[in-house]
């Protein structure tokens, strides 16, 4: 496996909308890199014709009537809001 | 003693919140206490006693929860700064179950900020100290759970278990933590980390209250897609003194190198007497559990990169007030709501699911997933119950792990296989170290087979007779 750069630290954080100075970059990029390292070691098994598991006990198909229930009310959903606006939650401009 | 009438719920409330007076301000255990609250509710459920209501387990009981589990009205806040001041306008369905049995809530239990840790050294709140030694750890993520319980400050508690989040914590403090097999406690109102680990389960002082509190909180429930569809069975019943006869596995992997000498002797210990109890016992090889700690570093961070997104503060929870446009209000409200574990594996897991990296990460891990609930079936075609240490160590000191995350990691390294595989596991207190700290023993069944692991807890735990008490 390769090395992580801190350029590939700041690609990663562009898309898990986070960000870090500088000097964070210089702390966190060791860190992941040892921990990747870490977790790649699992390469070196054979997983051939393996099926991946995404959930451990198996459960199928669970579906159920479409019927119409009681629902938190419109007040309650904004109730957490850090900003609202006209019933809606309110942002700053989209760029 | 309810049910005589000897003490009352009032009595009961009283003592624990004294308690939590005295000591919680060295321990940290809580980050909400709901004392008035509570002793309304005592108030309340001592009428219903008096007037010849039939008092059911755990009635009146003080009950802390993790702070990750929504309480309706009550701020929940996952010890992140990002959620300081969320509060939740429902109950998540344990908590709806808990009060359908009038249980009375203590408060909110402290934790690793969204369960992320294994010290509870990364909450906003402040860590929290361990009973037993407050220079020590308690373990994490529920570490205020475990705490609670452990001194006094709470009957019993609810915590969640995603890597070992329960088991470890419980066996740094001395006491019994069961995390129950996937879907068996429905998640609904637990707040996601890795949404096909995470599971909800007890802390107690023994296993009568254990099986008492999962005879509450195991069902199926419709608002969660993956809890399973069974009877649930009466865990009462299996508390037996009795396991003659049983198939006890010892996988030699859970042995790992650089474990306490102390530990390795008190897990030995107890599997004598299991032997000396009738109980059949063999050294085992499950070579590929030595692949569990890898794959779940990278599938734990991948699902809590994605649970993680809805953090943005349009919604709910902290918004970084000064951007002007609205990516930068994204990455400025994550960059200052979020703590440094939790970005971490926000990180690990968005690299490990990034174009080119998917296949070689994530995609490689769910498919050594499968490799290792195979191992488990094989495993568990041979033997009722596994049996290994909770933690390598005992409790370690505050601080000491901090600067170095992958060692930090390896604290679960014998609790995370469960997870990996749905499987219920148990960590009862084996005994107490030189130094006078607890040493914990982890108890491993098949999927749904919660009755070989109450049994064997039941008989060890009356065998082993613990009796320890952290002098605080």
């Amino acid at each position: 496996m390769k090395r992580i750069s801190s350029d590939d630290v700041k690609h990663v954080a562009r898309l898990a909308e986070l960000e870090f100075s500088d000097e964070q970059i210089s702390r966190i990029t060791p860190q992941l890199d040892k921990i990747l390292e870490h977790v790649a070691r699992i390469s070196i098994v054979d997983t051939e014709g393996i099926q991946s598991t995404s959930h451990a006990v198996e459960i199928k198909n669970v579906l159920r009537d479409d019927i119409a229930d009681d629902s938190i009310s419109q007040e309650e959903a904004l109730k957490n809001a850090p900003e609202e606006e006209d019933g809606g939650f309110s942002v700053p401009r989209i760029d | 003693m309810l049910e005589t009438k000897q003490i009352s719920c009032m009595d009961i409330a009283g003592s624990i919140f004294s308690r939590i007076e005295d000591i919680d301000e060295d321990i940290n255990a809580y980050i909400r206490v709901e004392k008035e609250s509570a002793l309304e509710s005592a108030g309340r459920i001592d009428g219903k006693i008096a007037a010849g209501e039939k008092v059911e387990d755990l009635m009146g009981i003080p009950v802390g929860i993790k702070d990750n589990i929504c309480t309706k009205s009550i701020t929940t806040t996952c010890a992140s700064k990002i959620l300081e001041n969320y509060v939740p306008v429902y109950d998540a369905t344990v908590i709806k179950r808990l009060k359908k049995r009038d249980y009375i809530l203590t408060g909110k239990l402290n934790m690793d900020e969204f369960a992320m840790g294994s010290s509870n050294e990364n909450s906003f709140f402040g860590s929290v100290s361990n009973p037993w030694d407050t220079g020590r750890v308690p373990g994490g993520s529920s570490g205020g759970p475990a705490a609670s319980v452990a001194s006094g400050e709470a009957i019993c508690s609810l915590g969640s278990d995603t890597g070992g989040s329960i088991r470890q914590p419980a066996s740094l403090c001395g006491i019994v933590g069961f995390k129950p097999t996937y879907g068996m406690v429905s998640r609904y109102g637990l707040i996601a980390f890795a949404s096909s680990l995470d599971q909800i389960g007890p802390f107690s002082r023994d296993m009568e209250d254990c099986a008492s509190m999962l005879n509450i909180i195991c069902g199926h429930d419709r608002h969660d897609s993956t809890s399973i569809k069974t009877k649930t069975p009466d865990y009462k019943s299996f508390l037996k003194d009795d396991i003659k006869g049983m198939k006890i596995g010892v996988p030699e992997q859970l042995m790992v190198e650089g474990m306490d000498p102390e530990v390795k002797s008190a897990v030995g210990k107890a599997l004598k007497m299991a032997e000396g109890m009738g109980a059949e016992i063999e050294e085992i090889s499950i070579p590929n559990l030595k692949y569990a700690l890898n794959v779940y570093y990278i599938i734990a961070p991948s699902e809590a990169s994605s649970n993680l997104s809805r953090f943005d503060g349009v919604r709910y929870g902290y918004r970084d007030r000064t951007a002007k446009a609205l990516r930068d209000m994204y990455k400025k409200t994550r960059a200052r709501g979020f703590g440094d574990e939790v970005k971490r594996r926000i990180m690990i897991g968005t690299y490990c699911l990034s174009a080119g990296y998917y296949d070689a990460y994530y995609e490689k891990a769910l498919k050594i997933r499968t490799i290792i609930i195979n191992d488990f079936k094989k495993a568990f075609s041979k033997y009722d119950i596994l049996i290994s240490p909770t933690s390598p160590t005992t409790a370690f000191k505050t601080g000491e792990k901090m600067d170095d995350p992958l060692t930090m990691y390896l604290s679960d390294i014998c609790t995370i296989p469960a997870n990996l595989a749905g499987l219920p596991a148990v960590s009862i207190p084996a005994g107490l170290s030189k130094a006078g700290l607890p040493i914990g023993l982890q108890i491993m069944g098949d999927v749904l087979r919660e009755d070989n692991i109450i049994r064997a807890a039941y008989s060890l735990e009356k065998a082993i007779a613990f009796k320890g008490v952290p002098n605080i």
